[in-house]
C-alpha cells in the first residue's frame, strides 16, 4: 500500500513541474508586452519600463524562467500588480470560500446523484428510470451560468426564498475565524449559542450550491445506474435475494458497496472540475471565491495573479485526483497490486 | 491482399449500416438528430425565417413581452426581436461547434495516430504533454487561452479547439494501440503496405467510431464553453447575436424581464441536448461493449 502512495507520489512531482512550466510559458508567449497591455495604451514608456523591470521581462526568457521557478520552490507567487497584496496572501483569502461552495455543491450531488441512480436501475425501464435518466441528459446539456440566473430569477426574485448573492447577511457583522463560513457559524453556535450566522450561511450556500452541483450530480446518476446495473446482475445478489433477504439491504448494503468503485473515481473527479467551473457560478453569485478572483485577474491582466491562481486551482484539481486514487487503491486491492 | 482489402471494406459497410439500422430503433438518438437538424435549418435559411434583423434597435419597443405581438419572444432591452437574434445566434453556436472540433479532430487523429502508431520517444513525449494539459481543468485552460489571445469569437473557437486536442490524442492513441496489432494490419504489412498507407487507410477507418463518438460530444460541449467565454466578455462581442453573449447581458434584467434571460438559455440547453442525445445513442449503437 505504502509503496503504491510512493510510486503515486513520485509521479506527482513531474506533472506538477510541467504543469508550472506550462502556465510560464504560456503566459511568457502571450501577443503582445505584459507590461504594455497592464498598463493600458496611455502609459508612458517610463511607466512600461519600471513594470517590465518589477517583474523581471527585461531579462531573457530562460532566467525568466530560472528565476521563476526558484520563486515558486519557495511558495513565492509574486506580487499582484493591481492591489499590491501577495498574490499567496491573497489566494489564501479567496481559498477557502471556493472550497466550501464546491464541497456543499459536491454533498448535495452526491447524495442526490447515487440516490437517483440506484432508483433509476432498480427501477430499470420503467418510467422513473426514463425520466431520471431524461434529466440527468438534460442537466449535463444545461449552461451552469444559465442555470444559476434563472435559479435567482425564480427562487430569489419571484419567490423571495434565498438571497441573490453574497455569503453572508451583510447586516451581520463577525470576523471569520477559518474562513468557512458555515464551519464558523457552526463554531459560533457552539460557543455563543447564537445561530444566525450558521443560518445566513446556509441560506446563502443553496442556491450557489445546486447551480454548481447540477452537472456532477447528472454524471454522477448517470455513472451509479450504470455500475448498479451490472451489480444487480451478479449471482450473488441473486442469492441474497433468494435466501429471503430484505431488498433495500440487498440494495443498499450489498450491490451499492461493489457499485461504489466507478462512483468514487467520478465524484473525485468532477470534484476537482468544480474548482474551475466555480469560475462561472461565483461571477453569477458574487460568490467572494478564487474563480471570481481568478477571473478579475484575468479582465485586468494581472499577470502575477493570473499564474498564481492558475498554479494553485491545477495543483489542487491534481492533488484531488491523487487523493481519488489513493482511495480507490483502498477500496479496490487489484489497483495495488497490478 | 484484394482478399484482406474486401474484407475489410464489407465489415466496415455492415458496420455502418447496422449502425444506421439500430439507430433508428433509438428513439433518444432519433429525436437528437432531430433537433439538431431543426437547428441548422435556423442557421441556414435565417433570413427567409423571421421578417426582422437581428441587430436593428428600436427602442420605442424596448422589452416587450412575449407572446403578445408579432415578436414572438418578445424584444430585448433595445428592442431588438429576441427571435430573430436566437435564429441568427444558431449560425454562431453551431459554426463555432464545428470548427473548434474540426480544430481538435485534426490535430488530435494526427498527433494520435503517429503517437500510437510509431510508439518509443514521440509517444513517450507526447503522453507527457497530454498528461500535463489534462492536470488543467478544461474550462480554465480554455478561458487562460483565449484571455492571452485576446478576447474574440475567433479565438475563443481557437482556444476550444486547443483545449479539446489531448482528449481526443487519448481516445485515437487507444484505438490506434488496439488495431495495430490486429491480423489485417500484419497482413497488410507483409504485403509491402507503407506506414502511412496502414496509418490512414487501414487503421485510422477502423477507429472511426470511437472518434466519431467523441466528436459528436465535442460539437455541444464546445456550444457550451463559447456560450460560457461569451457569457464572461471572453467570446462574441456586442451586439452579435451569440447566445452567451444574450445572456449576459440579460443579467440585469432577471428581475423585470424574465424571457431576455430564459430563451437565449432554452437554445443553448437544446441544442446541446441534441449533440448529447446523438452522441449517447451513437455510443450505444458503435460501442460493441455497450450494446450487450
Amino acid at each position: 500500500m505504502l509503496k503504491y502512495i510512493l510510486k503515486r507520489l513520485s509521479l506527482l512531482i513531474p506533472t506538477l513541474f510541467g504543469v508550472i512550466t506550462l502556465v510560464f510559458f504560456m503566459i511568457a508567449l502571450a501577443p503582445g508586452d505584459p507590461a504594455r497591455v497592464m498598463l493600458g495604451e496611455r502609459a508612458t514608456a517610463e511607466q512600461v519600463e519600471l513594470i517590465r523591470r518589477e517583474l523581471g521581462l527585461d531579462k531573457p526568457l530562460i532566467v525568466q524562467y530560472g528565476l521563476y521557478m526558484k520563486r515558486i520552490i519557495k511558495l513565492d507567487l509574486g506580487k499582484s500588480i493591481k492591489s499590491g497584496q501577495k498574490v499567496s496572501e491573497e489566494i489564501r483569502d479567496h481559498f477557502p470560500a471556493t472550497i466550501e461552495l464546491a464541497i456543499w455543491a459536491m454533498i448535495f450531488s452526491t447524495i442526490v446523484g447515487i440516490f437517483i441512480g440506484v432508483l433509476s436501475a432498480t427501477k430499470k425501464n420503467s418510467w422513473i428510470d426514463f425520466g431520471s435518466m431524461t434529466g440527468a441528459l438534460m442537466g449535463v446539456s444545461m449552461p451552469v451560468f444559465w442555470l444559476a440566473l434563472v435559479l435567482i430569477m425564480v427562487f430569489s426574485v419571484n419567490l423571495d426564498m434565498f438571497p441573490t448573492g453574497g455569503r453572508m447577511n451583510i447586516r451581520f457583522y463577525f470576523t471569520p475565524i477559518t474562513g468557512f463560513y458555515v464551519f464558523d457559524g457552526l463554531l459560533i453556535l457552539i460557543k455563543t449559542g447564537d445561530p444566525k450566522i450558521l443560518f445566513s450561511a446556509l441560506h446563502h450556500m443553496v442556491l450557489p450550491a445546486i447551480a454548481l452541483g447540477t452537472i456532477p450530480l447528472a454524471i454522477i446518476a448517470r455513472i451509479t445506474r450504470s455500475s448498479m446495473l451490472e451489480v444487480l446482475n451478479q449471482d450473488y445478489i441473486k442469492t441474497a435475494r433468494s435466501a429471503g433477504i430484505k431488498e433495500r439491504i440487498v440494495i443498499y448494503r450489498y450491490a451499492l458497496k461493489n457499485a461504489l468503485l466507478p462512483i468514487i473515481t467520478i465524484i473525485g473527479l468532477q470534484f476537482g472540475l468544480l474548482m474551475a467551473g466555480a469560475i462561472l457560478t461565483e461571477t453569477v453569485f458574487a460568490w467572494p471565491g478564487l474563480g471570481k478572483w481568478v477571473y478579475h485577474a484575468i479582465e485586468a491582466r494581472d499577470y502575477p495573479a493570473v499564474q498564481g491562481g492558475i498554479i494553485v486551482i491545477s495543483i489542487t484539481f491534481v492533488l484531488i485526483n491523487l487523493v481519488v486514487d489513493i482511495l480507490y487503491s483502498v477500496v479496490n486491492p487489484k489497483i495495488r497490486l497490478s | 491482399m484484394d482478399i484482406t482489402i474486401t474484407t475489410n471494406k464489407l465489415e466496415k459497410n455492415s458496420l455502418m449500416k447496422e449502425a444506421l439500422f439500430q439507430l433508428k430503433g433509438n428513439k433518444p438518438a432519433i429525436i437528437g438528430f432531430l433537433i439538431i437538424v431543426s437547428f441548422l435549418i435556423m442557421a441556414f435559411f435565417a433570413p427567409f425565417l423571421t421578417p426582422f434583423e437581428p441587430e436593428t434597435q428600436d427602442i420605442s419597443l424596448r422589452k416587450m413581452g412575449p407572446f403578445i405581438s408579432n415578436h414572438i419572444l418578445g424584444t430585448d432591452d433595445f428592442g431588438r426581436d429576441l427571435l430573430t437574434r436566437i435564429i441568427y445566434g444558431s449560425r454562431i453556436s453551431l459554426t463555432i461547434g464545428t470548427i473548434s472540433v474540426g480544430i481538435s479532430l485534426t490535430f488530435g487523429i494526427l498527433i494520435g495516430l503517429v503517437s500510437g502508431y510509431y510508439g518509443g520517444w514521440f509517444d513517450n513525449i507526447v503522453q507527457r504533454f497530454v498528461d500535463i494539459m489534462l492536470a488543467f481543468p478544461y474550462i480554465l485552460l480554455t478561458i487562460v487561452i483565449v484571455a492571452l489571445l485576446g478576447p474574440s469569437l475567433t479565438n475563443a473557437m481557437i482556444a476550444i479547439g486547443i483545449s479539446q486536442i489531448p482528449s481526443y490524442i487519448r481516445v485515437v492513441r487507444a484505438s490506434v494501440l488496439a488495431e495495430k496489432e490486429s491480423d489485417y494490419v500484419t497482413a497488410e504489412r507483409s504485403l509491402g503496405a507503407s506506414n502511412t498507407e496502414l496509418m490512414f487507410k487501414s487503421i485510422l477507418p477502423n477507429c472511426i467510431a470511437p472518434i466519431f463518438v467523441q466528436a459528436t460530444l465535442g460539437v455541444g460541449n464546445a456550444i457550451l464553453s463559447s456560450a460560457a467565454l461569451s457569457f464572461l466578455g471572453l467570446g462574441a462581442q456586442p451586439p452579435t447575436p451569440e447566445w452567451g453573449l444574450m445572456i449576459a447581458s440579460s443579467r440585469e434584467f432577471v428581475t423585470s424581464a424574465w424571457w431576455i434571460v430564459t430563451f437565449p438559455g432554452v437554445a443553448v440547453f437544446l441544442t446541446v441536448l441534441g449533440f448529447n442525445l446523438l452522441a449517447d445513442g451513437l455510443r450505444d449503437v458503435l460501442d460493441p461493449r455497450m450494446r450487450s
